[in-house]
């Protein structure tokens, strides 16, 4: 814990963990909103009686399929990848960590995997209901799952509900509903589910104007889109409402990130939120990081302060209050931090000598600590600030925080526009005659997949140095490997990653143009 | 009504939930074996389509299996995970990409424009099929043969190889556990083939396989079980935890523990029976007995690698950094936490016992084939 960890490593299992984070997501947000999707179609199907949509339906299954595959293949990587690369950490969080992880396998993955089999191969084996029941238990199941694994993820984030076991060296979970309940777990959960609803919206949208450009299925085009407007619609005014939400727990509990995404340097009353801007150098230095100012910018006046204190006039703290300190609105500095976690961090090496020498008086008093709340709070939640060297090491890289986090949100608003539109020109009729919109809808597909994983790249880089926010840095979270092993996978996976990726794209594309007609007798 | 639950209980039941997850996996990979036969075992294309329809719509289970089995170890026993994990890198590195290239393979196998053709995603199953029982198998002898790692006193690994655990590869008895769980996968499989599909051509080729595969099977599992019964093993005392090497510790456990060693015997029994019933009397219900008889000498196997104050992950190069089920761990309120959970596996059980008799109520013909609508 305490030896020096060669850097490369580190950024080979950043980059290792994040190429098969990238590649995850490209293919799971579409799991958690075509579910759903076909859920619905599926459920009018049965109701209706119409073998219309029945096809309707099968035609979205297949390429649900297609996609769940490779969500699989990648996900499995993913799993083991916090113990292969990451196995210091395993050890330090595990007790609480672990918990999520097997309670997805144990309640999400076999209900997805169970239900599945039905939807694909049920069809002529069990009745209407029973089939139309496993849809939607894939549906929930992939929402269960996306629920456990975020979880976890907030756990890193906001870490809650445990206590540091001196003995172990580790955290222990003491609260279970504190974990579960952890204000950015559902911040989390319900930002990134609606925001695989939307996608998985467009992609239907998108495809069935593909139809309409073509003149081809005009009946499945329209009611494919008829559906994936309105749950599309929803979906990105509830990703809205949730990032908003998500924003605010964020200033709170990170709010070094939160001042990343907006690179809010110095800290204001009355502080406005950039809508849009290009940043630059500006000269001055934080260490050896360049503050950035900006080339141009729009803001909303205020409005930042608003967001996170709920009034005009709040204090929203900057990067530099932050790293520097700030005695009137009680922020510590970088160093007082630092100090307060190297004093964690002897009292747990003191523990460490006591057990050795069997000092039994000593390990008693130490213990006494680790359990009083005083010192956990003003202490031990420092604890990772011992890891870091310098007061810029606690800053992340703010241009591409500040860059994803507004490509994000300006994306989602436009696609808010999109789906209304789509329901504008459905409902009015004149949807084919304009056929720029249709090319529009169609060339969104892609956007929401750079909103989605803007997302992602801001939530983890904008939480750099932390692997456990304030409590384990990166550097101390990785597995002692060679360097060149890790390079070694990282190649490996990357090709192989690109190469699946390859065939699922062709094939996807290959079944879209196939079109619902006679879709699995051409597969032979 | 409070009931009073000791941590000690509670490290004994995950092991045992651990223990009967790797029986169900064991067993599952029947899915493996039977994709291990793709290129040898079918005539022509379209047998090939009915023994990859019969092993993929069931591969999802064995998969997910994996999965739960890696998180519940996860969550309860974290050292392991941690140590193993992070130090055997390479060896499970190569288990995963076995894995995952089996997750494409059976739903982009036969989809037109797949870009690397049939041939390339068939050769991916034979691949998992082929290598991921062996690898979990030697991985899983490690358990018996320790590995090379020390623990800090943080509890961080440090592996004392450069190979990262692919010199597992180089001990007799790892390789031989390998070669049996490979063999066995492929018996279940052929057993599994034979309850399912409806083609006599087929039939006649997996009744030939069934004998000469059983045979290997058996030479190799009892060469592992005598090498282990006679083997020293990692012994830890409960009051200091400290880890002694003892001769014939397994079979110490064994004995110790009879109803376990009942367990194990019932369960090989059930293997033979199963196999048995297949070669002798033409019987298609093979599977029924090795199914059950598989999880079952799994499941106590386990259970003597982590019972009787053993060492179930041990250092064979610094014996006091070796994993027990005390010092390895999570703690009581996890466990506890945990252990409710558990108790929905019942109701999985059921629902999944429910699933599979529903869309298995036909056997697999040239005609169900192409009456489906989906189609690997």
């Amino acid at each position: 814990m305490i030896e020096n960890v060669d850097l490369s490593l580190v950024d080979w299992s950043r980059a290792q963990f994040a190429l098969t984070a990238i590649y995850h997501w490209l293919f799971v947000p579409l799991t958690l909103g075509l579910s759903f999707i076909v859920a619905i179609m599926e459920t009018i199907y049965v109701q209706k009686g119409k073998e219309e949509w029945k096809r309707i339906t099968k035609f979205w299954m297949t390429l649900f399929g297609i996609n769940f595959a490779i969500g699989i293949a990648t996900g499995i990587i993913l799993e083991f990848e916090f113990g292969t690369n990451w196995s210091n950490y395993s050890w330090f969080v595990g007790d609480i960590f672990g918990t999520p992880l097997a309670i997805e396998g144990i309640l999400a993955f076999f209900l997805e995997s169970t239900f599945i089999a039905v939807m694909f191969f049920g069809w002529n084996k069990v009745s209407r209901r029973f089939h139309l029941v496993s849809t939607w238990l894939v549906a929930i199941g992939a929402s269960l799952s996306a629920l456990w694994i975020l979880v976890a993820n907030a756990w890193m984030q906001n870490p809650v509900g445990m206590t540091f076991n001196p003995e172990t060296a580790r955290n222990e979970m003491i609260d279970f509903w504190a974990v579960l309940f952890n204000p950015v777990a559902i911040d989390k959960f319900l930002h990134t589910v609606s925001s695989g609803f939307l996608l998985a919206s467009m992609f239907v949208l998108g495809i069935s104007c593909w139809f309409l450009i073509k003149k081809r299925e005009k009946q499945l085009a329209t009611q494919s889109i008829l559906i994936a407007s309105i749950f599309g619609l929803l979906s990105s005014l509830m990703v809205v409402y949730t990032g908003d939400s998500s924003a605010r727990t964020i200033s709170d509990v990170q709010p070094v990130k939160f001042a990343a995404f907006e690179a809010h340097y110095q800290g204001k009353d009355n502080a406005g939120l950039v809508a849009a801007g290009v940043l630059k150098n500006s000269g001055e230095m934080i260490g050896e990081k360049n503050i950035k100012n900006f080339v141009f910018k729009i803001e909303i006046p205020g409005f930042l302060s608003i967001i996170t204190t709920g009034n005009k006039n709040g204090f929203v703290p900057g990067i530099i209050d932050l790293v520097k300190g700030n005695r009137d609105k009680k922020i510590l500095s970088f160093d007082e931090k630092k100090e307060r976690g190297i004093y964690a961090r002897d009292v747990l090496m003191d523990y460490k000598k006591a057990r050795t020498d069997n000092d039994s008086g000593k390990i008693e008093v130490i213990k006494a600590m680790f359990s009083d709340t005083q010192f956990q709070d003003n202490y031990f939640r420092y604890f990772g600030y011992a890891f870091l060297d310098s007061p810029e090491d606690m800053i992340p890289n703010v241009p591409v925080a500040f860059y994803s986090f507004h490509i994000m949100v300006l994306l989602g608003f436009l696609f808010i526009l999109i789906f209304s539109l789509a329901l504008f020109f459905l409902f009015r009729g004149t949807l084919v005659r304009n056929k720029w919109f249709l090319w529009i809808a169609l060339f969104s597909i892609p956007l929401t997949y750079v909103a989605s994983e803007a997302g992602w790249i801001l939530a983890e880089v904008g939480r750099q140095p932390w692997i456990i926010q304030d409590l384990m840095p990166v550097s101390a979270g990785v597995s002692k490997i060679s360097s060149g092993s890790v390079m070694t996978t990282f190649i490996l996976f990357a090709i192989l990653f690109t190469v699946l990726l390859i065939a699922e794209i062709s094939i996807m594309i290959k079944q879209i143009k196939t079109g619902p007609e006679n879709q699995e007798d051409k597969n032979q | 009504m409070t009931i009073m639950i000791s941590y000690l209980f509670l490290q004994h039941y995950w092991w045992i939930i651990i223990s009967l997850l790797a029986g169900l996996l064991v067993f599952l990979m029947f899915v493996q074996g039977g994709q291990s036969l793709i290129f040898s075992l079918p005539k022509n294309d379209i047998q090939k389509s009915m023994i990859v329809n019969a092993m993929g719509r069931k591969w999802e289970f064995t998969f997910t299996t994996l999965v739960t089995f890696g998180g519940a170890f996860f969550a309860s026993f974290p050292l392991f995970y941690a140590t193993s994990f992070g130090g055997a890198y390479w060896l499970w590195i190569a288990i995963l990409l076995c894995f995952m290239i089996q997750a494409i393979a059976y739903e982009y196998r036969s989809k037109p424009a797949n870009v690397f053709g049939k041939r390339t995603f068939d050769i991916f199953l034979f691949f998992n099929g082929s290598f991921g029982p062996f690898l979990i198998g030697i991985a899983v002898a490690t358990f018996f043969t320790g590995s090379s790692f020390s623990l800090n006193n943080f509890n961080q690994v440090k592996w004392a190889t450069p190979w990262n655990g692919l010199e597992a590869l180089l001990n007799i008895r790892n390789l031989i556990l390998g070669f049996a769980v490979l063999l066995l996968a492929r018996v279940n499989g052929l057993l599994y083939i034979l309850n399912t599909i409806e083609n006599a051509e087929i039939l006649k080729r997996c009744e030939r396989r069934v004998i000469f595969n059983s045979i290997f099977f058996l030479i190799f599992f009892l060469f592992f079980i005598i090498s282990l019964l006679v083997a020293e093993g990692f012994a830890a005392d409960p009051s200091s935890g400290i880890i002694k090497m003892e001769k014939f510790k397994y079979l110490h456990n064994f004995i110790h523990m009879p109803v376990v060693l009942i367990l194990f015997l019932t369960g090989v029994i059930n293997v033979l029976y199963g196999i048995g019933i297949s070669v002798f009397k033409n019987s298609k219900k093979g599977i029924w007995f090795t199914g059950p008889g598989t999880v079952m000498s799994v499941f106590s196997l386990f259970l003597v690698a982590g019972f009787g104050d053993t060492a179930f992950y041990p250092s064979s190069f610094d014996l006091q950094s070796s994993l027990t089920i005390r010092n390895a761990s999570s703690s009581f309120f996890t466990l506890k936490t945990m252990t409710y959970v558990s108790f929905i596996v019942p109701f999985i059980f059921a629902y999944i016992w429910y699933a599979w008799k529903a869309i298995n109520n036909k056997k697999i013909t040239e005609d169900e084939l192409r009456g489906d609508g989906h189609m690997y």
